[in-house]
Formats: structure tokens, C-alpha cells, sequence
């Protein structure tokens, strides 16, 4: 293997962490005059200085520039008002698009943090705790392209060869039924790309919910069945309240990743077959169809669907706040 | 009637830890004992079983010859053994476009070392300053930052993009001029644009995390005259470094599975990372499919490794910020 | 320690045995029709008129990946060579949106290979229009149909690159030989031919939509075929949407290729299996005699199982789609443009180069392709069926038009216009519901 070929980029990497470093220290070195002459303010800044820069620059300019351009024409040029959204709340595939979404973010969390709370009790404890908890883990690990092209592999149909290479047909035909094109039968194939999001997040509710549990009071649930509770009233009384922030918190996480899903349906259907969501329509709208207001729109709604989570996490810090003092 | 342990019901399923009296049993016993345990084994193993699998079939195809992964389904393998490891050599080493996959894991090795380094010290700053240093709109910079999570990735391509090739001009007065990188070097802009992406979540649980650390501490390194430099240096970065590792552990894989940001700042074939190659081959379907598997496999082995390897701080670094959360 | 750390140890040992079991040095190329690049291509004296490029870089960005993507980047080779230039390619599974990102972030390719007129009309205030020498090599080389879809609004910015003939039908010479069957040159003798076949005993047609995310778009190719040979003018007027795609013309086209498309006796396998039948498959049962005739362009040549002999005396062939109207000679095309976002002069020569008989000959040679540039020799197509495809695409008796799904707005011609015909086919929806419903949907 011909090492010297790669040279230019791991000297590259070497340049960039030397120079990552001398930022670092300089910064560091400012914040420590700032501190010893106790100007908090000084240091707030320094610190947030980079991260700041960082988002404004990256982020902030853009959300603005999305928000302003929803309100404009596919090139972007001539102001339309709210055209764009009227067209996203009434056009027959917008509409499709935007059930499709609901159903996502309805669906993957609850199913995901079900399951991954039902898998973490039934596991917890258990000889080999861990290798479950790993085997269930591993797909998070996995990309989304990497996941589209394991999961291929279980949908893929063949309509002509006996041989079916996807796993859920083989089964079909093993059982003596028909081979299903799974992909392009609407309504189940929004179901099944589904699948592949939960597949890839319950090993994340999982390990959370898991460790969790581990913090439930014993003498609580000893108390409870000694005053003669079903398992059933344990669970759902002792159990899922004591985790109730840690349920939260994975469904919450589980939630903006599935509102931004956009790979999984990009390289499985490229969002035919009424699988369109609004991540990935935003993307086909602004960078395929040319159509900047649309897409923006899109975003735009995207945002609005957050809004609620954040608010809650507002409310969730004030309260915090509250109880500190 | 339920003061009766489910469990010495059913004495066949008893695991190598499971005691017929209640003392000294650990809560996993108990829990399991409220659901009907046997049952809770064979779900336990099925959910396990089911989320192995995918993965497992695209590696045993990744392993078989062409021909064999065009006709047959990767379980035919189990009666029909045939290896080759040509596909993993042509993508690996080949110098054709299909291939040379080599070059691409080298480039996402040195776009990920920094894409997460930096992105995950400028987040310790930054959180650092909004959990132990007051000053005022502390809360709400802080609630802006966690909402810039959800703003699209997609849409801050085009913005980021445009400055770093046409530089910043405010009217005739330039900001920074355009950056001109090319070939090697505009895996800079890669590096940049993962840093700021990665930001929001990054200082999100970061501050949670800081959050929890006990007040008393802080209070007294300061009555012992450490200035806000010296107490994130020497107290706080310590007691967070869980956090720092499952940080990174989020950062890295997100940057090692990324489909759009290298392919976005760092055009060309030279400097194209992993993931971005396996999305166009993925894409398409056609002409050489057969060698994705092996393809995706070798995109998939090493954030899998990294993650059972680190799994422990993950799941350390994220319950600290979210369980209380 | 765990039981998780040692499982993955295991792991990471056995990627890395899976690693370097296989550094055992490059596959070795494989070969397969790749003719010799003749003498001239290779020969520097040839190259002068480009100047002294040393040290210049050209970018080019493409949808042309994989193998042919290579045979590409060989033809050009010696333009490096002799020149000093660099050419740095650039395939692309996600051409439209890399697009978009790169011209509005101000980091476009110097070259742009569209595979879509429609597409590349949406770029033209950044395009560089092009200059008179290649104005005058694109004159020269191809006819004036081709060059109108190089053009948006009297400008020209692009020469043609590769050039694939789309009207085609694949049959079995000797099958048809066995049987007496003759190639029809009209759309009756077809449909005839179609008839006799059932009355032989077989379902004549293989059909197959399926394309991935892409399904639909073999069908929109029929239509368009059919269309196109009920008139130029209709077909002009239909893609650029002078007329509504529910126009009673086209509708009459539609339900015309239906006389094949929705006829049980004349699908292979019943009409409800197109759109589950992958394109690149279809037309495999030929091979057996299962059917005796699968529409499908020129580049279907490359994806016939290995060892099928594609040749006028072989296993299979095509022939052209027949006329609907005597004397009509049309061929449906596709292929890709040559346009540039930047006007230094090392991109200038390339662009020169690349719309030069030199280069298409000579890419000619380096593997299956086949062109439309006048003044090549077909014959030097690496296969019988390029070199068909090149003598018909060169001709310029033939009336071209460009695939009008490639001219249509993305969101018929890449969306509706696939999910219509796969409707449609299926049986879901009659032709004139399918063409309102894609009317509904143009922009």
C-alpha cells in the first residue's frame, strides 16, 4: 500500500489540530486575564465567543434567510406572500406529505420508546444483560445510507426469478404465498420505511430506559406488592412514573430525528409511492423541482412542528431553576 | 395472593441468579417476575434476533460472489458456502470510479478526527459559560441554541457554501474575502461546517450535564480564589469528561455517517468521504450493486466497533444530561 | 471483563483480519469490450491546438459513474497527457441536488455534464455561452435538432456529449428467424406481428417498469415514442406544454400504446407484473423464448446476462420502433450536454476538445458508447448495437427528438409523469384520468 499517497491529507490533519490547539490555548490564555481581574462578562464572552460565531454564521444567518424565503417565488425574486404555505396546507401531495409526517412523528416515537422500554425491563437483570442490550444497540451505529441498504435486502422483490434475494419475500414464498412488492404499496410502505427509523432508535431508548430503571427505588415496588399490587399496577404506578423524565427525553430526541429524517426515504423510495415526508420534500423541492419558496416553506413548517418541544424544555429549565433555589 | 413470587411458579425458567427468596434478588429478578418470565425470554431473544439479523444477512452477502448475491438470498450461503473476497478488494483497492474505497475511509478518518474535537471544546466552553457564569440573557441564548437544533441542515448548505466561495460582504466593504481552497485543503470547509452543525446539541447536553454538578464545589474552589478559567479547567472538565466522551462518541458518529457535508464543501472524488460514496452507489441500483454490501460494510465496521468499544460512556454521558433532564 | 468488550474485540479483530486479507494489491482491470484506442487519439501532435495547459485543472462534474465513468476518464487521458492539463471527474449519484448546492453557494464545477436540457435552461444565467470556436465545432458535428436542446433562448451554450437511441425494440434474430417472423417497419405490420405471435402460442411483449425510486420511467419512454410518431409538431408542442398533457391527441397516444401495454394476451406474465418487473431484467425471458419482444434503448445492450451475444446474427438485437406515418424516420434520444460555469481558457479547451471528432472517436473505442457527432466512424463502436445506434444517430436524414421526460419540469417528467404510467398499466386509472392527473401537476 502506498502510503505516501495519503501523506498530503494526514499533514493537512496535522496543520489543523496544531492550529486547533494554538486557538484554544490563546483563548484560554485571554479568558485567565479576564478572570483574574474578575470581569465574569469578559469571560462569558470569551468562552461563548467561538460557538457563537460558529452558529451565527452557520446557522442563525441561514434560518433567517429560510424564513424570508418562504415568502417569496420559486426563483426567490418576487414576493408572494403566503402562497406557499397555503399551497403546503391545501395542494392534494402537500397534504399527503404532511400526513405522512404526522404519522412519523406519531408512530416512531411511541413505538420506538415502547419498545425500547418493554425490551429494557424484559432484559434487565438478566444473565447477558449486556450482549442484549449491545445486539439491540448496534444500529445506531449504522448510517442512515448504510441502514437503507441493509433493509433493502429485506424488502428487495423480484417479480420475475422464483428466487426472491429479500428476506420478507423468501418468507412469503416459504409459507407458499405470493411475493409483495413491499416499497410501492401504498399505505404500507410509509409503515415499513418506518421500520427501518425504528430499528435504528430503539437501541437508543433502550440503553437510556435501561439504565433509568436501574434508579428505580427497590423499597418502592417491595412496598407496593407487599400492599398486594398486580405487576401490571407495579409497572404502570411505580415503574414508568420513577422514569418518567428519561421516557421523556428519548421520546423528545427520537422525535426531532424523525422530523428530520430525510436519507432513509431519499434512498429507499425517493419519496414515490405517497412515502413523502416533509424533510425530504423540502429537499426535493429546493434542490430538484427549483423551487426555493416551497422548500423554505417546508422548513419553515418543520420548525414550527419543534416549537412545542421547545417550549417545554423552557418551562422544563425555569422549573429546575425553581427548585435550585 | 400476589405476595406469592411469580417466579417459583415456574421453576424451569430459573436463571443462574435467580433465587426463590426475595432477599438479596436484584430488581431485574423482581421486575421480570411481574411479567410472566418465560414468555419475557422469548421476546427478549426475538427482539434481539430481529434487530441482529438485517445486519447480519448484509454480511454474510458481503462475503459471497457476484453471481451468488444477484440470484439468491444471503441465507442460501448456509447451504451453499461460497466465499469471495473480491468484492471487498475492488471496492477497497480498485482504481477504478466503482472503487478505491481506501482513499475515501483515509478522508473521513481525518475529516472526523477534527470534526469532532472541535465542535466538542468549543461546546464545553460555551456551556460552561451558560451554567456557572452569570450574566444577563444567559437563559435566553441558551433556549436559542437549543433551538437551532432543529433547524434543517439542509437548508444552511447553500448559505454556508456561498461564504466560504464568494466570501462576506456587508454592501462594498469585505468581512472576509472568499476562502479559494482547493483540491485537499477544502476539507478546512468540511471541518467548519461539521463543527457548527454539531454545536446546538454538543452545548444542549453538555449544559445539562453541567448543570448537575454539585454547586458546593464550585462555590468553594471559588472562595478558595480560582477564577472561572481555573475552576472549568481544574474542577469542572474533570467531572465532566463522561459527557465530553459521550459528546463525542454523538459527534463522531454523526460526522463518520454524514451523506451531505462532505460531498457539499469538499467537492471532488479526492476528497469525498465514506458515506458520501456509498449513498451515490446506493442510490442507483444498477450496474455493479453487488458490491455494496461489501461496500457498506466497510462503512458500518468501524463506528460499530467505536460504539461496543465506548458504549459504557455513551450511555454514562447521556443519562447524566437526560435522566433528570 | 464484560461480556460486551469481548464480543467486541472479536469484532474489530475480524474487520481488520477482513481488512488485510484483502490489501493484496488492486483487482486487476477488467478488460471487456474495450477496443484499442486508434493511433491518432494517442498521438500529441494532435493535441497542439489546445496549447500549453501545464498545471491547469478542470473540473467536471457528472452523472456518468462507475465503469463507464472510467472509459471516459480514458478517453481524455491523452488530452491530459499531451496538454499537461488535469481533468478532475466528478460522478455524482445525486446530480440535480449537488447542482442546485454548488451554483447558488458560488462553487460550481467548471464543466457540468447535464444528462437533462430541462435541467441544465434552469442554470443558464451562470452558464458561459459557447464561444465561436465551439460554436462552430457544434455546427459542424451535430444537426440542428440536437442543437436546439443545447440552446435556451437563442443562446447556445452546449455541444452534445454521448448520445444513446432510445426507440428501440430488442427481439431474437434467430428466434424470429425459426419462426418466420419478419421486422415490422410500421406500427400495423407491429401490432400484426404481435397478433400472429399469440396466435403462435406466446404472450409477445416483455414489460418491465420497475426502477427503484425511479419506477415509471420505461413507460414514460413508450408513450413518448408513440407520441412522437404521431407528429414532431405534437411532440414539440406536448413536452414544451404548448398543449396540455390531457390534450385528446395525447390521450389518443396513450391509450394507443395501451393496445400493446394494457393487452392481457400480449403481456408476458399478465399486465400486472410491469411495474413490478425491473427494467434491467425484463427482457431477459427473450433469452428462452418465454416472449420475442422488449422495448428499450440502446444502452440496453451493456445489461443482457453475460455471454449473450448481442449482434445482428447473435442471441439478440433491436430494431428500430416503427413508423405510425409514411416516411416519418425519427429515433427518440437521450444523452447528456456540455456546459460550463467558467470561462478561463483551460475550460475553454476542454470544451473544444470534448465536442471534437477526435474525442468521440476515440471514447468510441475506450468501451461501449455511442454518439451522435457527425464525421465519426460507427464502426468504431466497441459493439454491434452502438454501432447501430451510432450510424442512425449520426444520420442526419433521421428526425431526432430528446426524451420528453428529460425536457418536462421535475415534477412531471421525474415524478408524475412515472407514477401516471405505473397507475395506468396497473389498471388503476384509465389514460385519460392518468394524463388530467399529470396535467393537475404541472407547475
Amino acid at each position: 500500500m502506498d502510503i505516501s499517497a495519503y501523506l498530503d491529507r494526514f499533514g493537512l490533519l496535522a496543520v489543523g489540530l496544531v492550529a486547533f490547539v494554538a486557538i484554544l490555548m490563546a483563548l484560554y490564555g485571554l479568558a485567565e486575564l479576564a478572570s483574574r481581574r474578575d470581569r465574569s462578562r469578559v469571560v462569558a464572552t470569551v468562552f461563548l465567543a467561538p460557538a457563537v460565531l460558529f452558529l451565527l454564521i452557520g446557522l442563525v444567518y441561514p434560518a433567517v434567510r429560510t424564513f424570508v424565503m418562504s415568502f417569496f417565488d420559486a426563483e426567490g425574486t418576487g414576493f408572494v406572500g403566503l402562497k406557499n404555505y397555503a399551497w403546503a396546507v391545501s395542494d392534494p401531495d402537500a397534504l399527503q406529505i404532511l400526513i405522512n409526517t404526522a404519522l412519523w412523528i406519531i408512530v416512531v416515537p411511541l413505538v420506538s420508546t415502547a419498545l425500547g422500554l418493554v425490551y429494557a425491563v424484559l432484559i434487565d437483570g438478566r444473565a447477558g444483560e449486556r450482549v442484549y442490550k449491545a445486539l439491540v444497540f448496534l444500529p445506531m451505529g449504522i448510517s442512515f445510507v448504510g441502514a437503507s441498504i441493509i433493509w433493502k435486502f429485506v424488502y428487495q422483490y423480484s417479480g420475475t426469478g422464483e428466487n426472491q434475494i429479500g428476506l420478507l419475500n423468501a418468507v412469503l414464498r416459504a409459507l407458499g404465498m405470493q411475493p409483495v412488492n413491499w416499497l410501492t404499496e401504498f399505505p404500507m410502505n410509509n409503515f415499513l420505511l418506518m421500520v427501518v427509523l425504528v430499528w435504528i432508535e430503539v437501541g437508543f431508548a433502550t440503553v437510556v430506559l435501561s439504565a433509568a430503571l436501574k434508579g428505580v427505588p427497590i423499597e418502592m415496588i417491595e412496598a407496593a406488592r407487599i400492599d398486594g399490587a398486580k405487576p401490571a399496577q407495579i409497572f404502570w404506578n411505580i415503574t414508568v412514573p420513577s422514569i418518567r423524565s428519561a421516557i421523556i427525553v428519548v421520546a423528545v430526541t427520537v422525535f426531532i430525528a424523525t422530523l428530520k429524517l430525510f436519507d432513509i426515504v431519499r434512498a429507499m423510495t425517493q419519496g414515490h409511492y405517497g412515502t413523502d415526508v416533509l424533510a425530504h420534500n423540502m429537499v426535493e423541492q429546493a434542490f430538484r423541482l427549483n423551487d426555493d419558496g416551497r422548500g423554505a416553506t417546508l422548513a419553515v413548517l418543520l420548525f414550527l412542528l419543534v416549537v412545542p418541544v421547545v417550549i417545554y424544555q423552557v418551562r422544563n429549565m425555569r422549573r429546575q431553576e425553581l427548585e435550585a433555589r | 395472593m400476589s405476595t406469592v413470587p411469580i417466579g417459583t411458579s415456574l421453576p424451569e425458567d430459573t436463571g443462574p441468579r435467580e433465587k426463590p427468596a426475595r432477599i438479596g434478588e436484584t430488581r431485574g429478578d423482581r421486575l421480570r417476575r411481574v411479567l410472566s418470565s418465560r414468555l419475557a425470554s422469548v421476546v427478549a431473544l426475538l427482539i434481539a434476533a430481529l434487530w441482529t439479523i438485517p445486519t447480519f444477512g448484509l454480511f454474510i452477502n458481503s462475503l459471497r460472489p457476484d453471481d451468488e448475491i444477484r440470484t439468491s438470498g444471503w441465507w442460501n450461503f448456509f447451504t451453499d458456502p461460497q466465499v469471495s473476497l473480491y468484492n471487498y478488494n475492488y471496492v477497497l483497492y480498485s482504481d477504478s470510479q466503482g472503487g478505491g474505497l481506501f482513499l475515501n475511509l483515509i478522508n473521513t478518518v481525518v475529516i472526523t478526527v477534527i470534526g469532532v474535537i472541535v465542535p466538542v471544546a468549543f461546546a464545553a466552553l460555551a456551556a460552561y459559560a451558560l451554567s456557572w457564569i452569570n450574566f444577563r440573557g444567559r437563559n435566553a441564548l441558551y433556549v436559542g441554541i437549543f433551538a437551532l437544533q432543529v433547524v434543517p441542515l439542509q437548508m444552511a448548505l447553500i448559505p454556508l457554501l456561498s461564504i466560504f466561495s464568494r466570501g462576506l460582504h456587508i454592501g462594498d466593504f469585505t468581512i472576509m474575502p472568499a476562502w479559494e481552497l482547493d483540491g485537499v485543503y477544502t476539507i478546512v470547509q468540511v471541518w467548519i461546517a461539521h463543527s457548527i452543525f454539531g454545536l446546538p446539541l454538543a452545548i444542549f447536553l453538555l449544559h445539562n450535564f453541567m448543570r448537575e454538578l454539585p454547586g458546593d464545589v464550585m462555590e468553594a474552589a471559588r472562595i478558595d480564589g480560582a477564577s472561572h478559567s481555573q475552576i472549568f479547567r481544574k474542577v469542572v472538565l474533570p467531572l465532566v469528561t463522561p459527557a465530553l466522551a459521550s459528546i463525542a462518541i454523538f459527534q463522531f458518529l454523526w460526522v463518520w455517517n454524514d451523506f451531505l457535508v462532505g460531498r457539499t464543501f469538499a467537492p471532488g472524488e479526492a476528497t469525498r468521504p465514506l458515506t458520501a460514496v456509498l449513498g451515490d452507489m446506493a442510490g442507483t441500483w444498477g450496474f455493479g450493486w453487488t458490491r455494496l454490501p461489501a461496500a457498506a460494510f466497510i462503512a458500518i465496521v468501524v463506528p460499530l466497533v467505536v460504539f461496543l468499544l465506548l458504549q459504557r460512556y455513551f450511555v454514562r454521558g447521556l443519562l447524566a444530561g437526560s435522566v433528570k433532564g | 471483563m464484560s461480556k460486551t468488550r469481548r464480543i467486541s474485540c472479536l469484532a474489530a479483530a475480524a474487520s481488520v483480519i477482513a481488512l488485510a486479507a484483502t490489501a493484496c494489491g488492486a483487482p486487476e482491470d477488467e478488460d471487456e469490450g474495450r477496443g484499442a484506442v486508434p493511433d491518432d487519439a494517442t498521438d500529441c501532435a494532435n493535441y497542439e491546438q489546445y496549447g500549453d495547459l501545464e498545471g491547469e485543472t478542470v473540473t467536471i462534474l457528472g452523472s456518468i459513474r462507475d465503469t463507464e465513468a472510467d472509459e471516459m476518464m480514458e478517453a481524455w487521458s491523452y488530452f491530459e497527457e499531451c496538454t499537461g492539463a488535469t481533468i478532475e471527474y466528478e460522478g455524482t449519484g445525486e446530480f440535480e441536488a449537488d447542482m442546485a448546492i454548488r451554483v447558488d453557494g458560488g462553487n460550481a464545477p467548471d464543466i457540468a455534464l447535464f444528462p437533462q436540457p430541462g435541467l441544465m435552461s434552469n442554470f443558464a444565467d451562470s452558464l458561459v455561452p459557447a464561444s465561436e470556436e465551439v460554436t462552430s465545432l457544434a455546427t459542424e458535428g451535430w444537426t440542428e435538432d440536437w442543437l436546439n436542446y443545447g440552446t435556451v433562448d437563442g443562446t447556445l451554450y452546449a455541444a452534445p456529449h454521448s448520445s444513446n437511441a432510445k426507440s428501440f425494440i430488442w427481439y431474437s434474430p434467430s428466434y424470429f428467424a425459426d419462426n418466420g417472423y419478419e421486422v415490422p417497419q410500421t406500427w400495423d405490420e407491429l401490432i400484426a406481428l404481435s397478433d400472429q405471435m399469440v396466435a403462435d402460442g406466446i404472450q409477445p411483449w416483455c414489460v418491465g417498469f420497475e426502477s427503484g425510486g425511479a419506477t415509471g420511467w420505461p413507460g414514460t419512454d413508450w408513450i413518448e415514442d408513440i407520441v412522437l410518431r404521431e407528429g414532431t409538431d405534437l411532440y414539440d408542442q406536448w413536452v414544451t406544454h404548448e398543449i396540455a398533457f390531457n390534450d385528446p391527441q395525447i390521450v389518443a397516444a396513450i391509450e394507443k400504446a395501451g393496445t400493446i401495454l394494457t393487452n392481457e394476451e400480449y403481456i408476458y406474465g399478465g399486465t400486472d407484473t410491469i411495474s413490478a418487473t425491473p427494467f434491467q431484467e425484463a427482457g431477459y425471458p427473450i433469452l428462452d423464448g418465454g416472449c420475442a419482444l422488449s422495448r428499450q434503448a440502446s444502452f440496453y445492450g451493456a445489461m443482457w446476462p453475460e455471454g449473450t451475444n448481442v449482434a445482428e446474427d447473435g442471441d439478440v438485437f433491436a430494431f428500430r420502433f416503427p413508423e405510425s406515418n409514411e416516411g416519418d424516420n425519427t429515433m427518440l434520444v437521450g444523452g447528456e450536454f456540455v456546459a460550463a460555469f467558467d470561462d478561463s481558457e483551460s475550460t475553454e479547451m476542454v470544451r473544444q476538445f470534448l465536442a471534437s471528432e477526435l474525442y468521440h472517436n476515440a471514447r468510441l473505442q475506450t468501451g461501449p458508447w455511442s454518439t451522435a457527432r457527425q464525421g465519426v466512424d460507427p464502426a468504431n463502436a466497441t459493439t454491434p448495437i452502438n454501432e447501430f445506434a451510432t450510424e442512425i444517430l449520426t444520420d442526419p436524414e433521421v428526425t431526432v427528438r430528446f426524451d420528453g421526460s428529460d425536457l418536462m419540469p421535475g415534477a412531471v417528467g421525474a415524478s408524475s409523469f412515472w407514477t401516471g404510467v405505473v397507475e395506468w398499466v396497473s389498471g388503476d386509472k384509465t389514460a385519460e384520468q392518468m394524463a388530467t392527473d399529470i396535467e393537475n401537476s404541472w407547475p
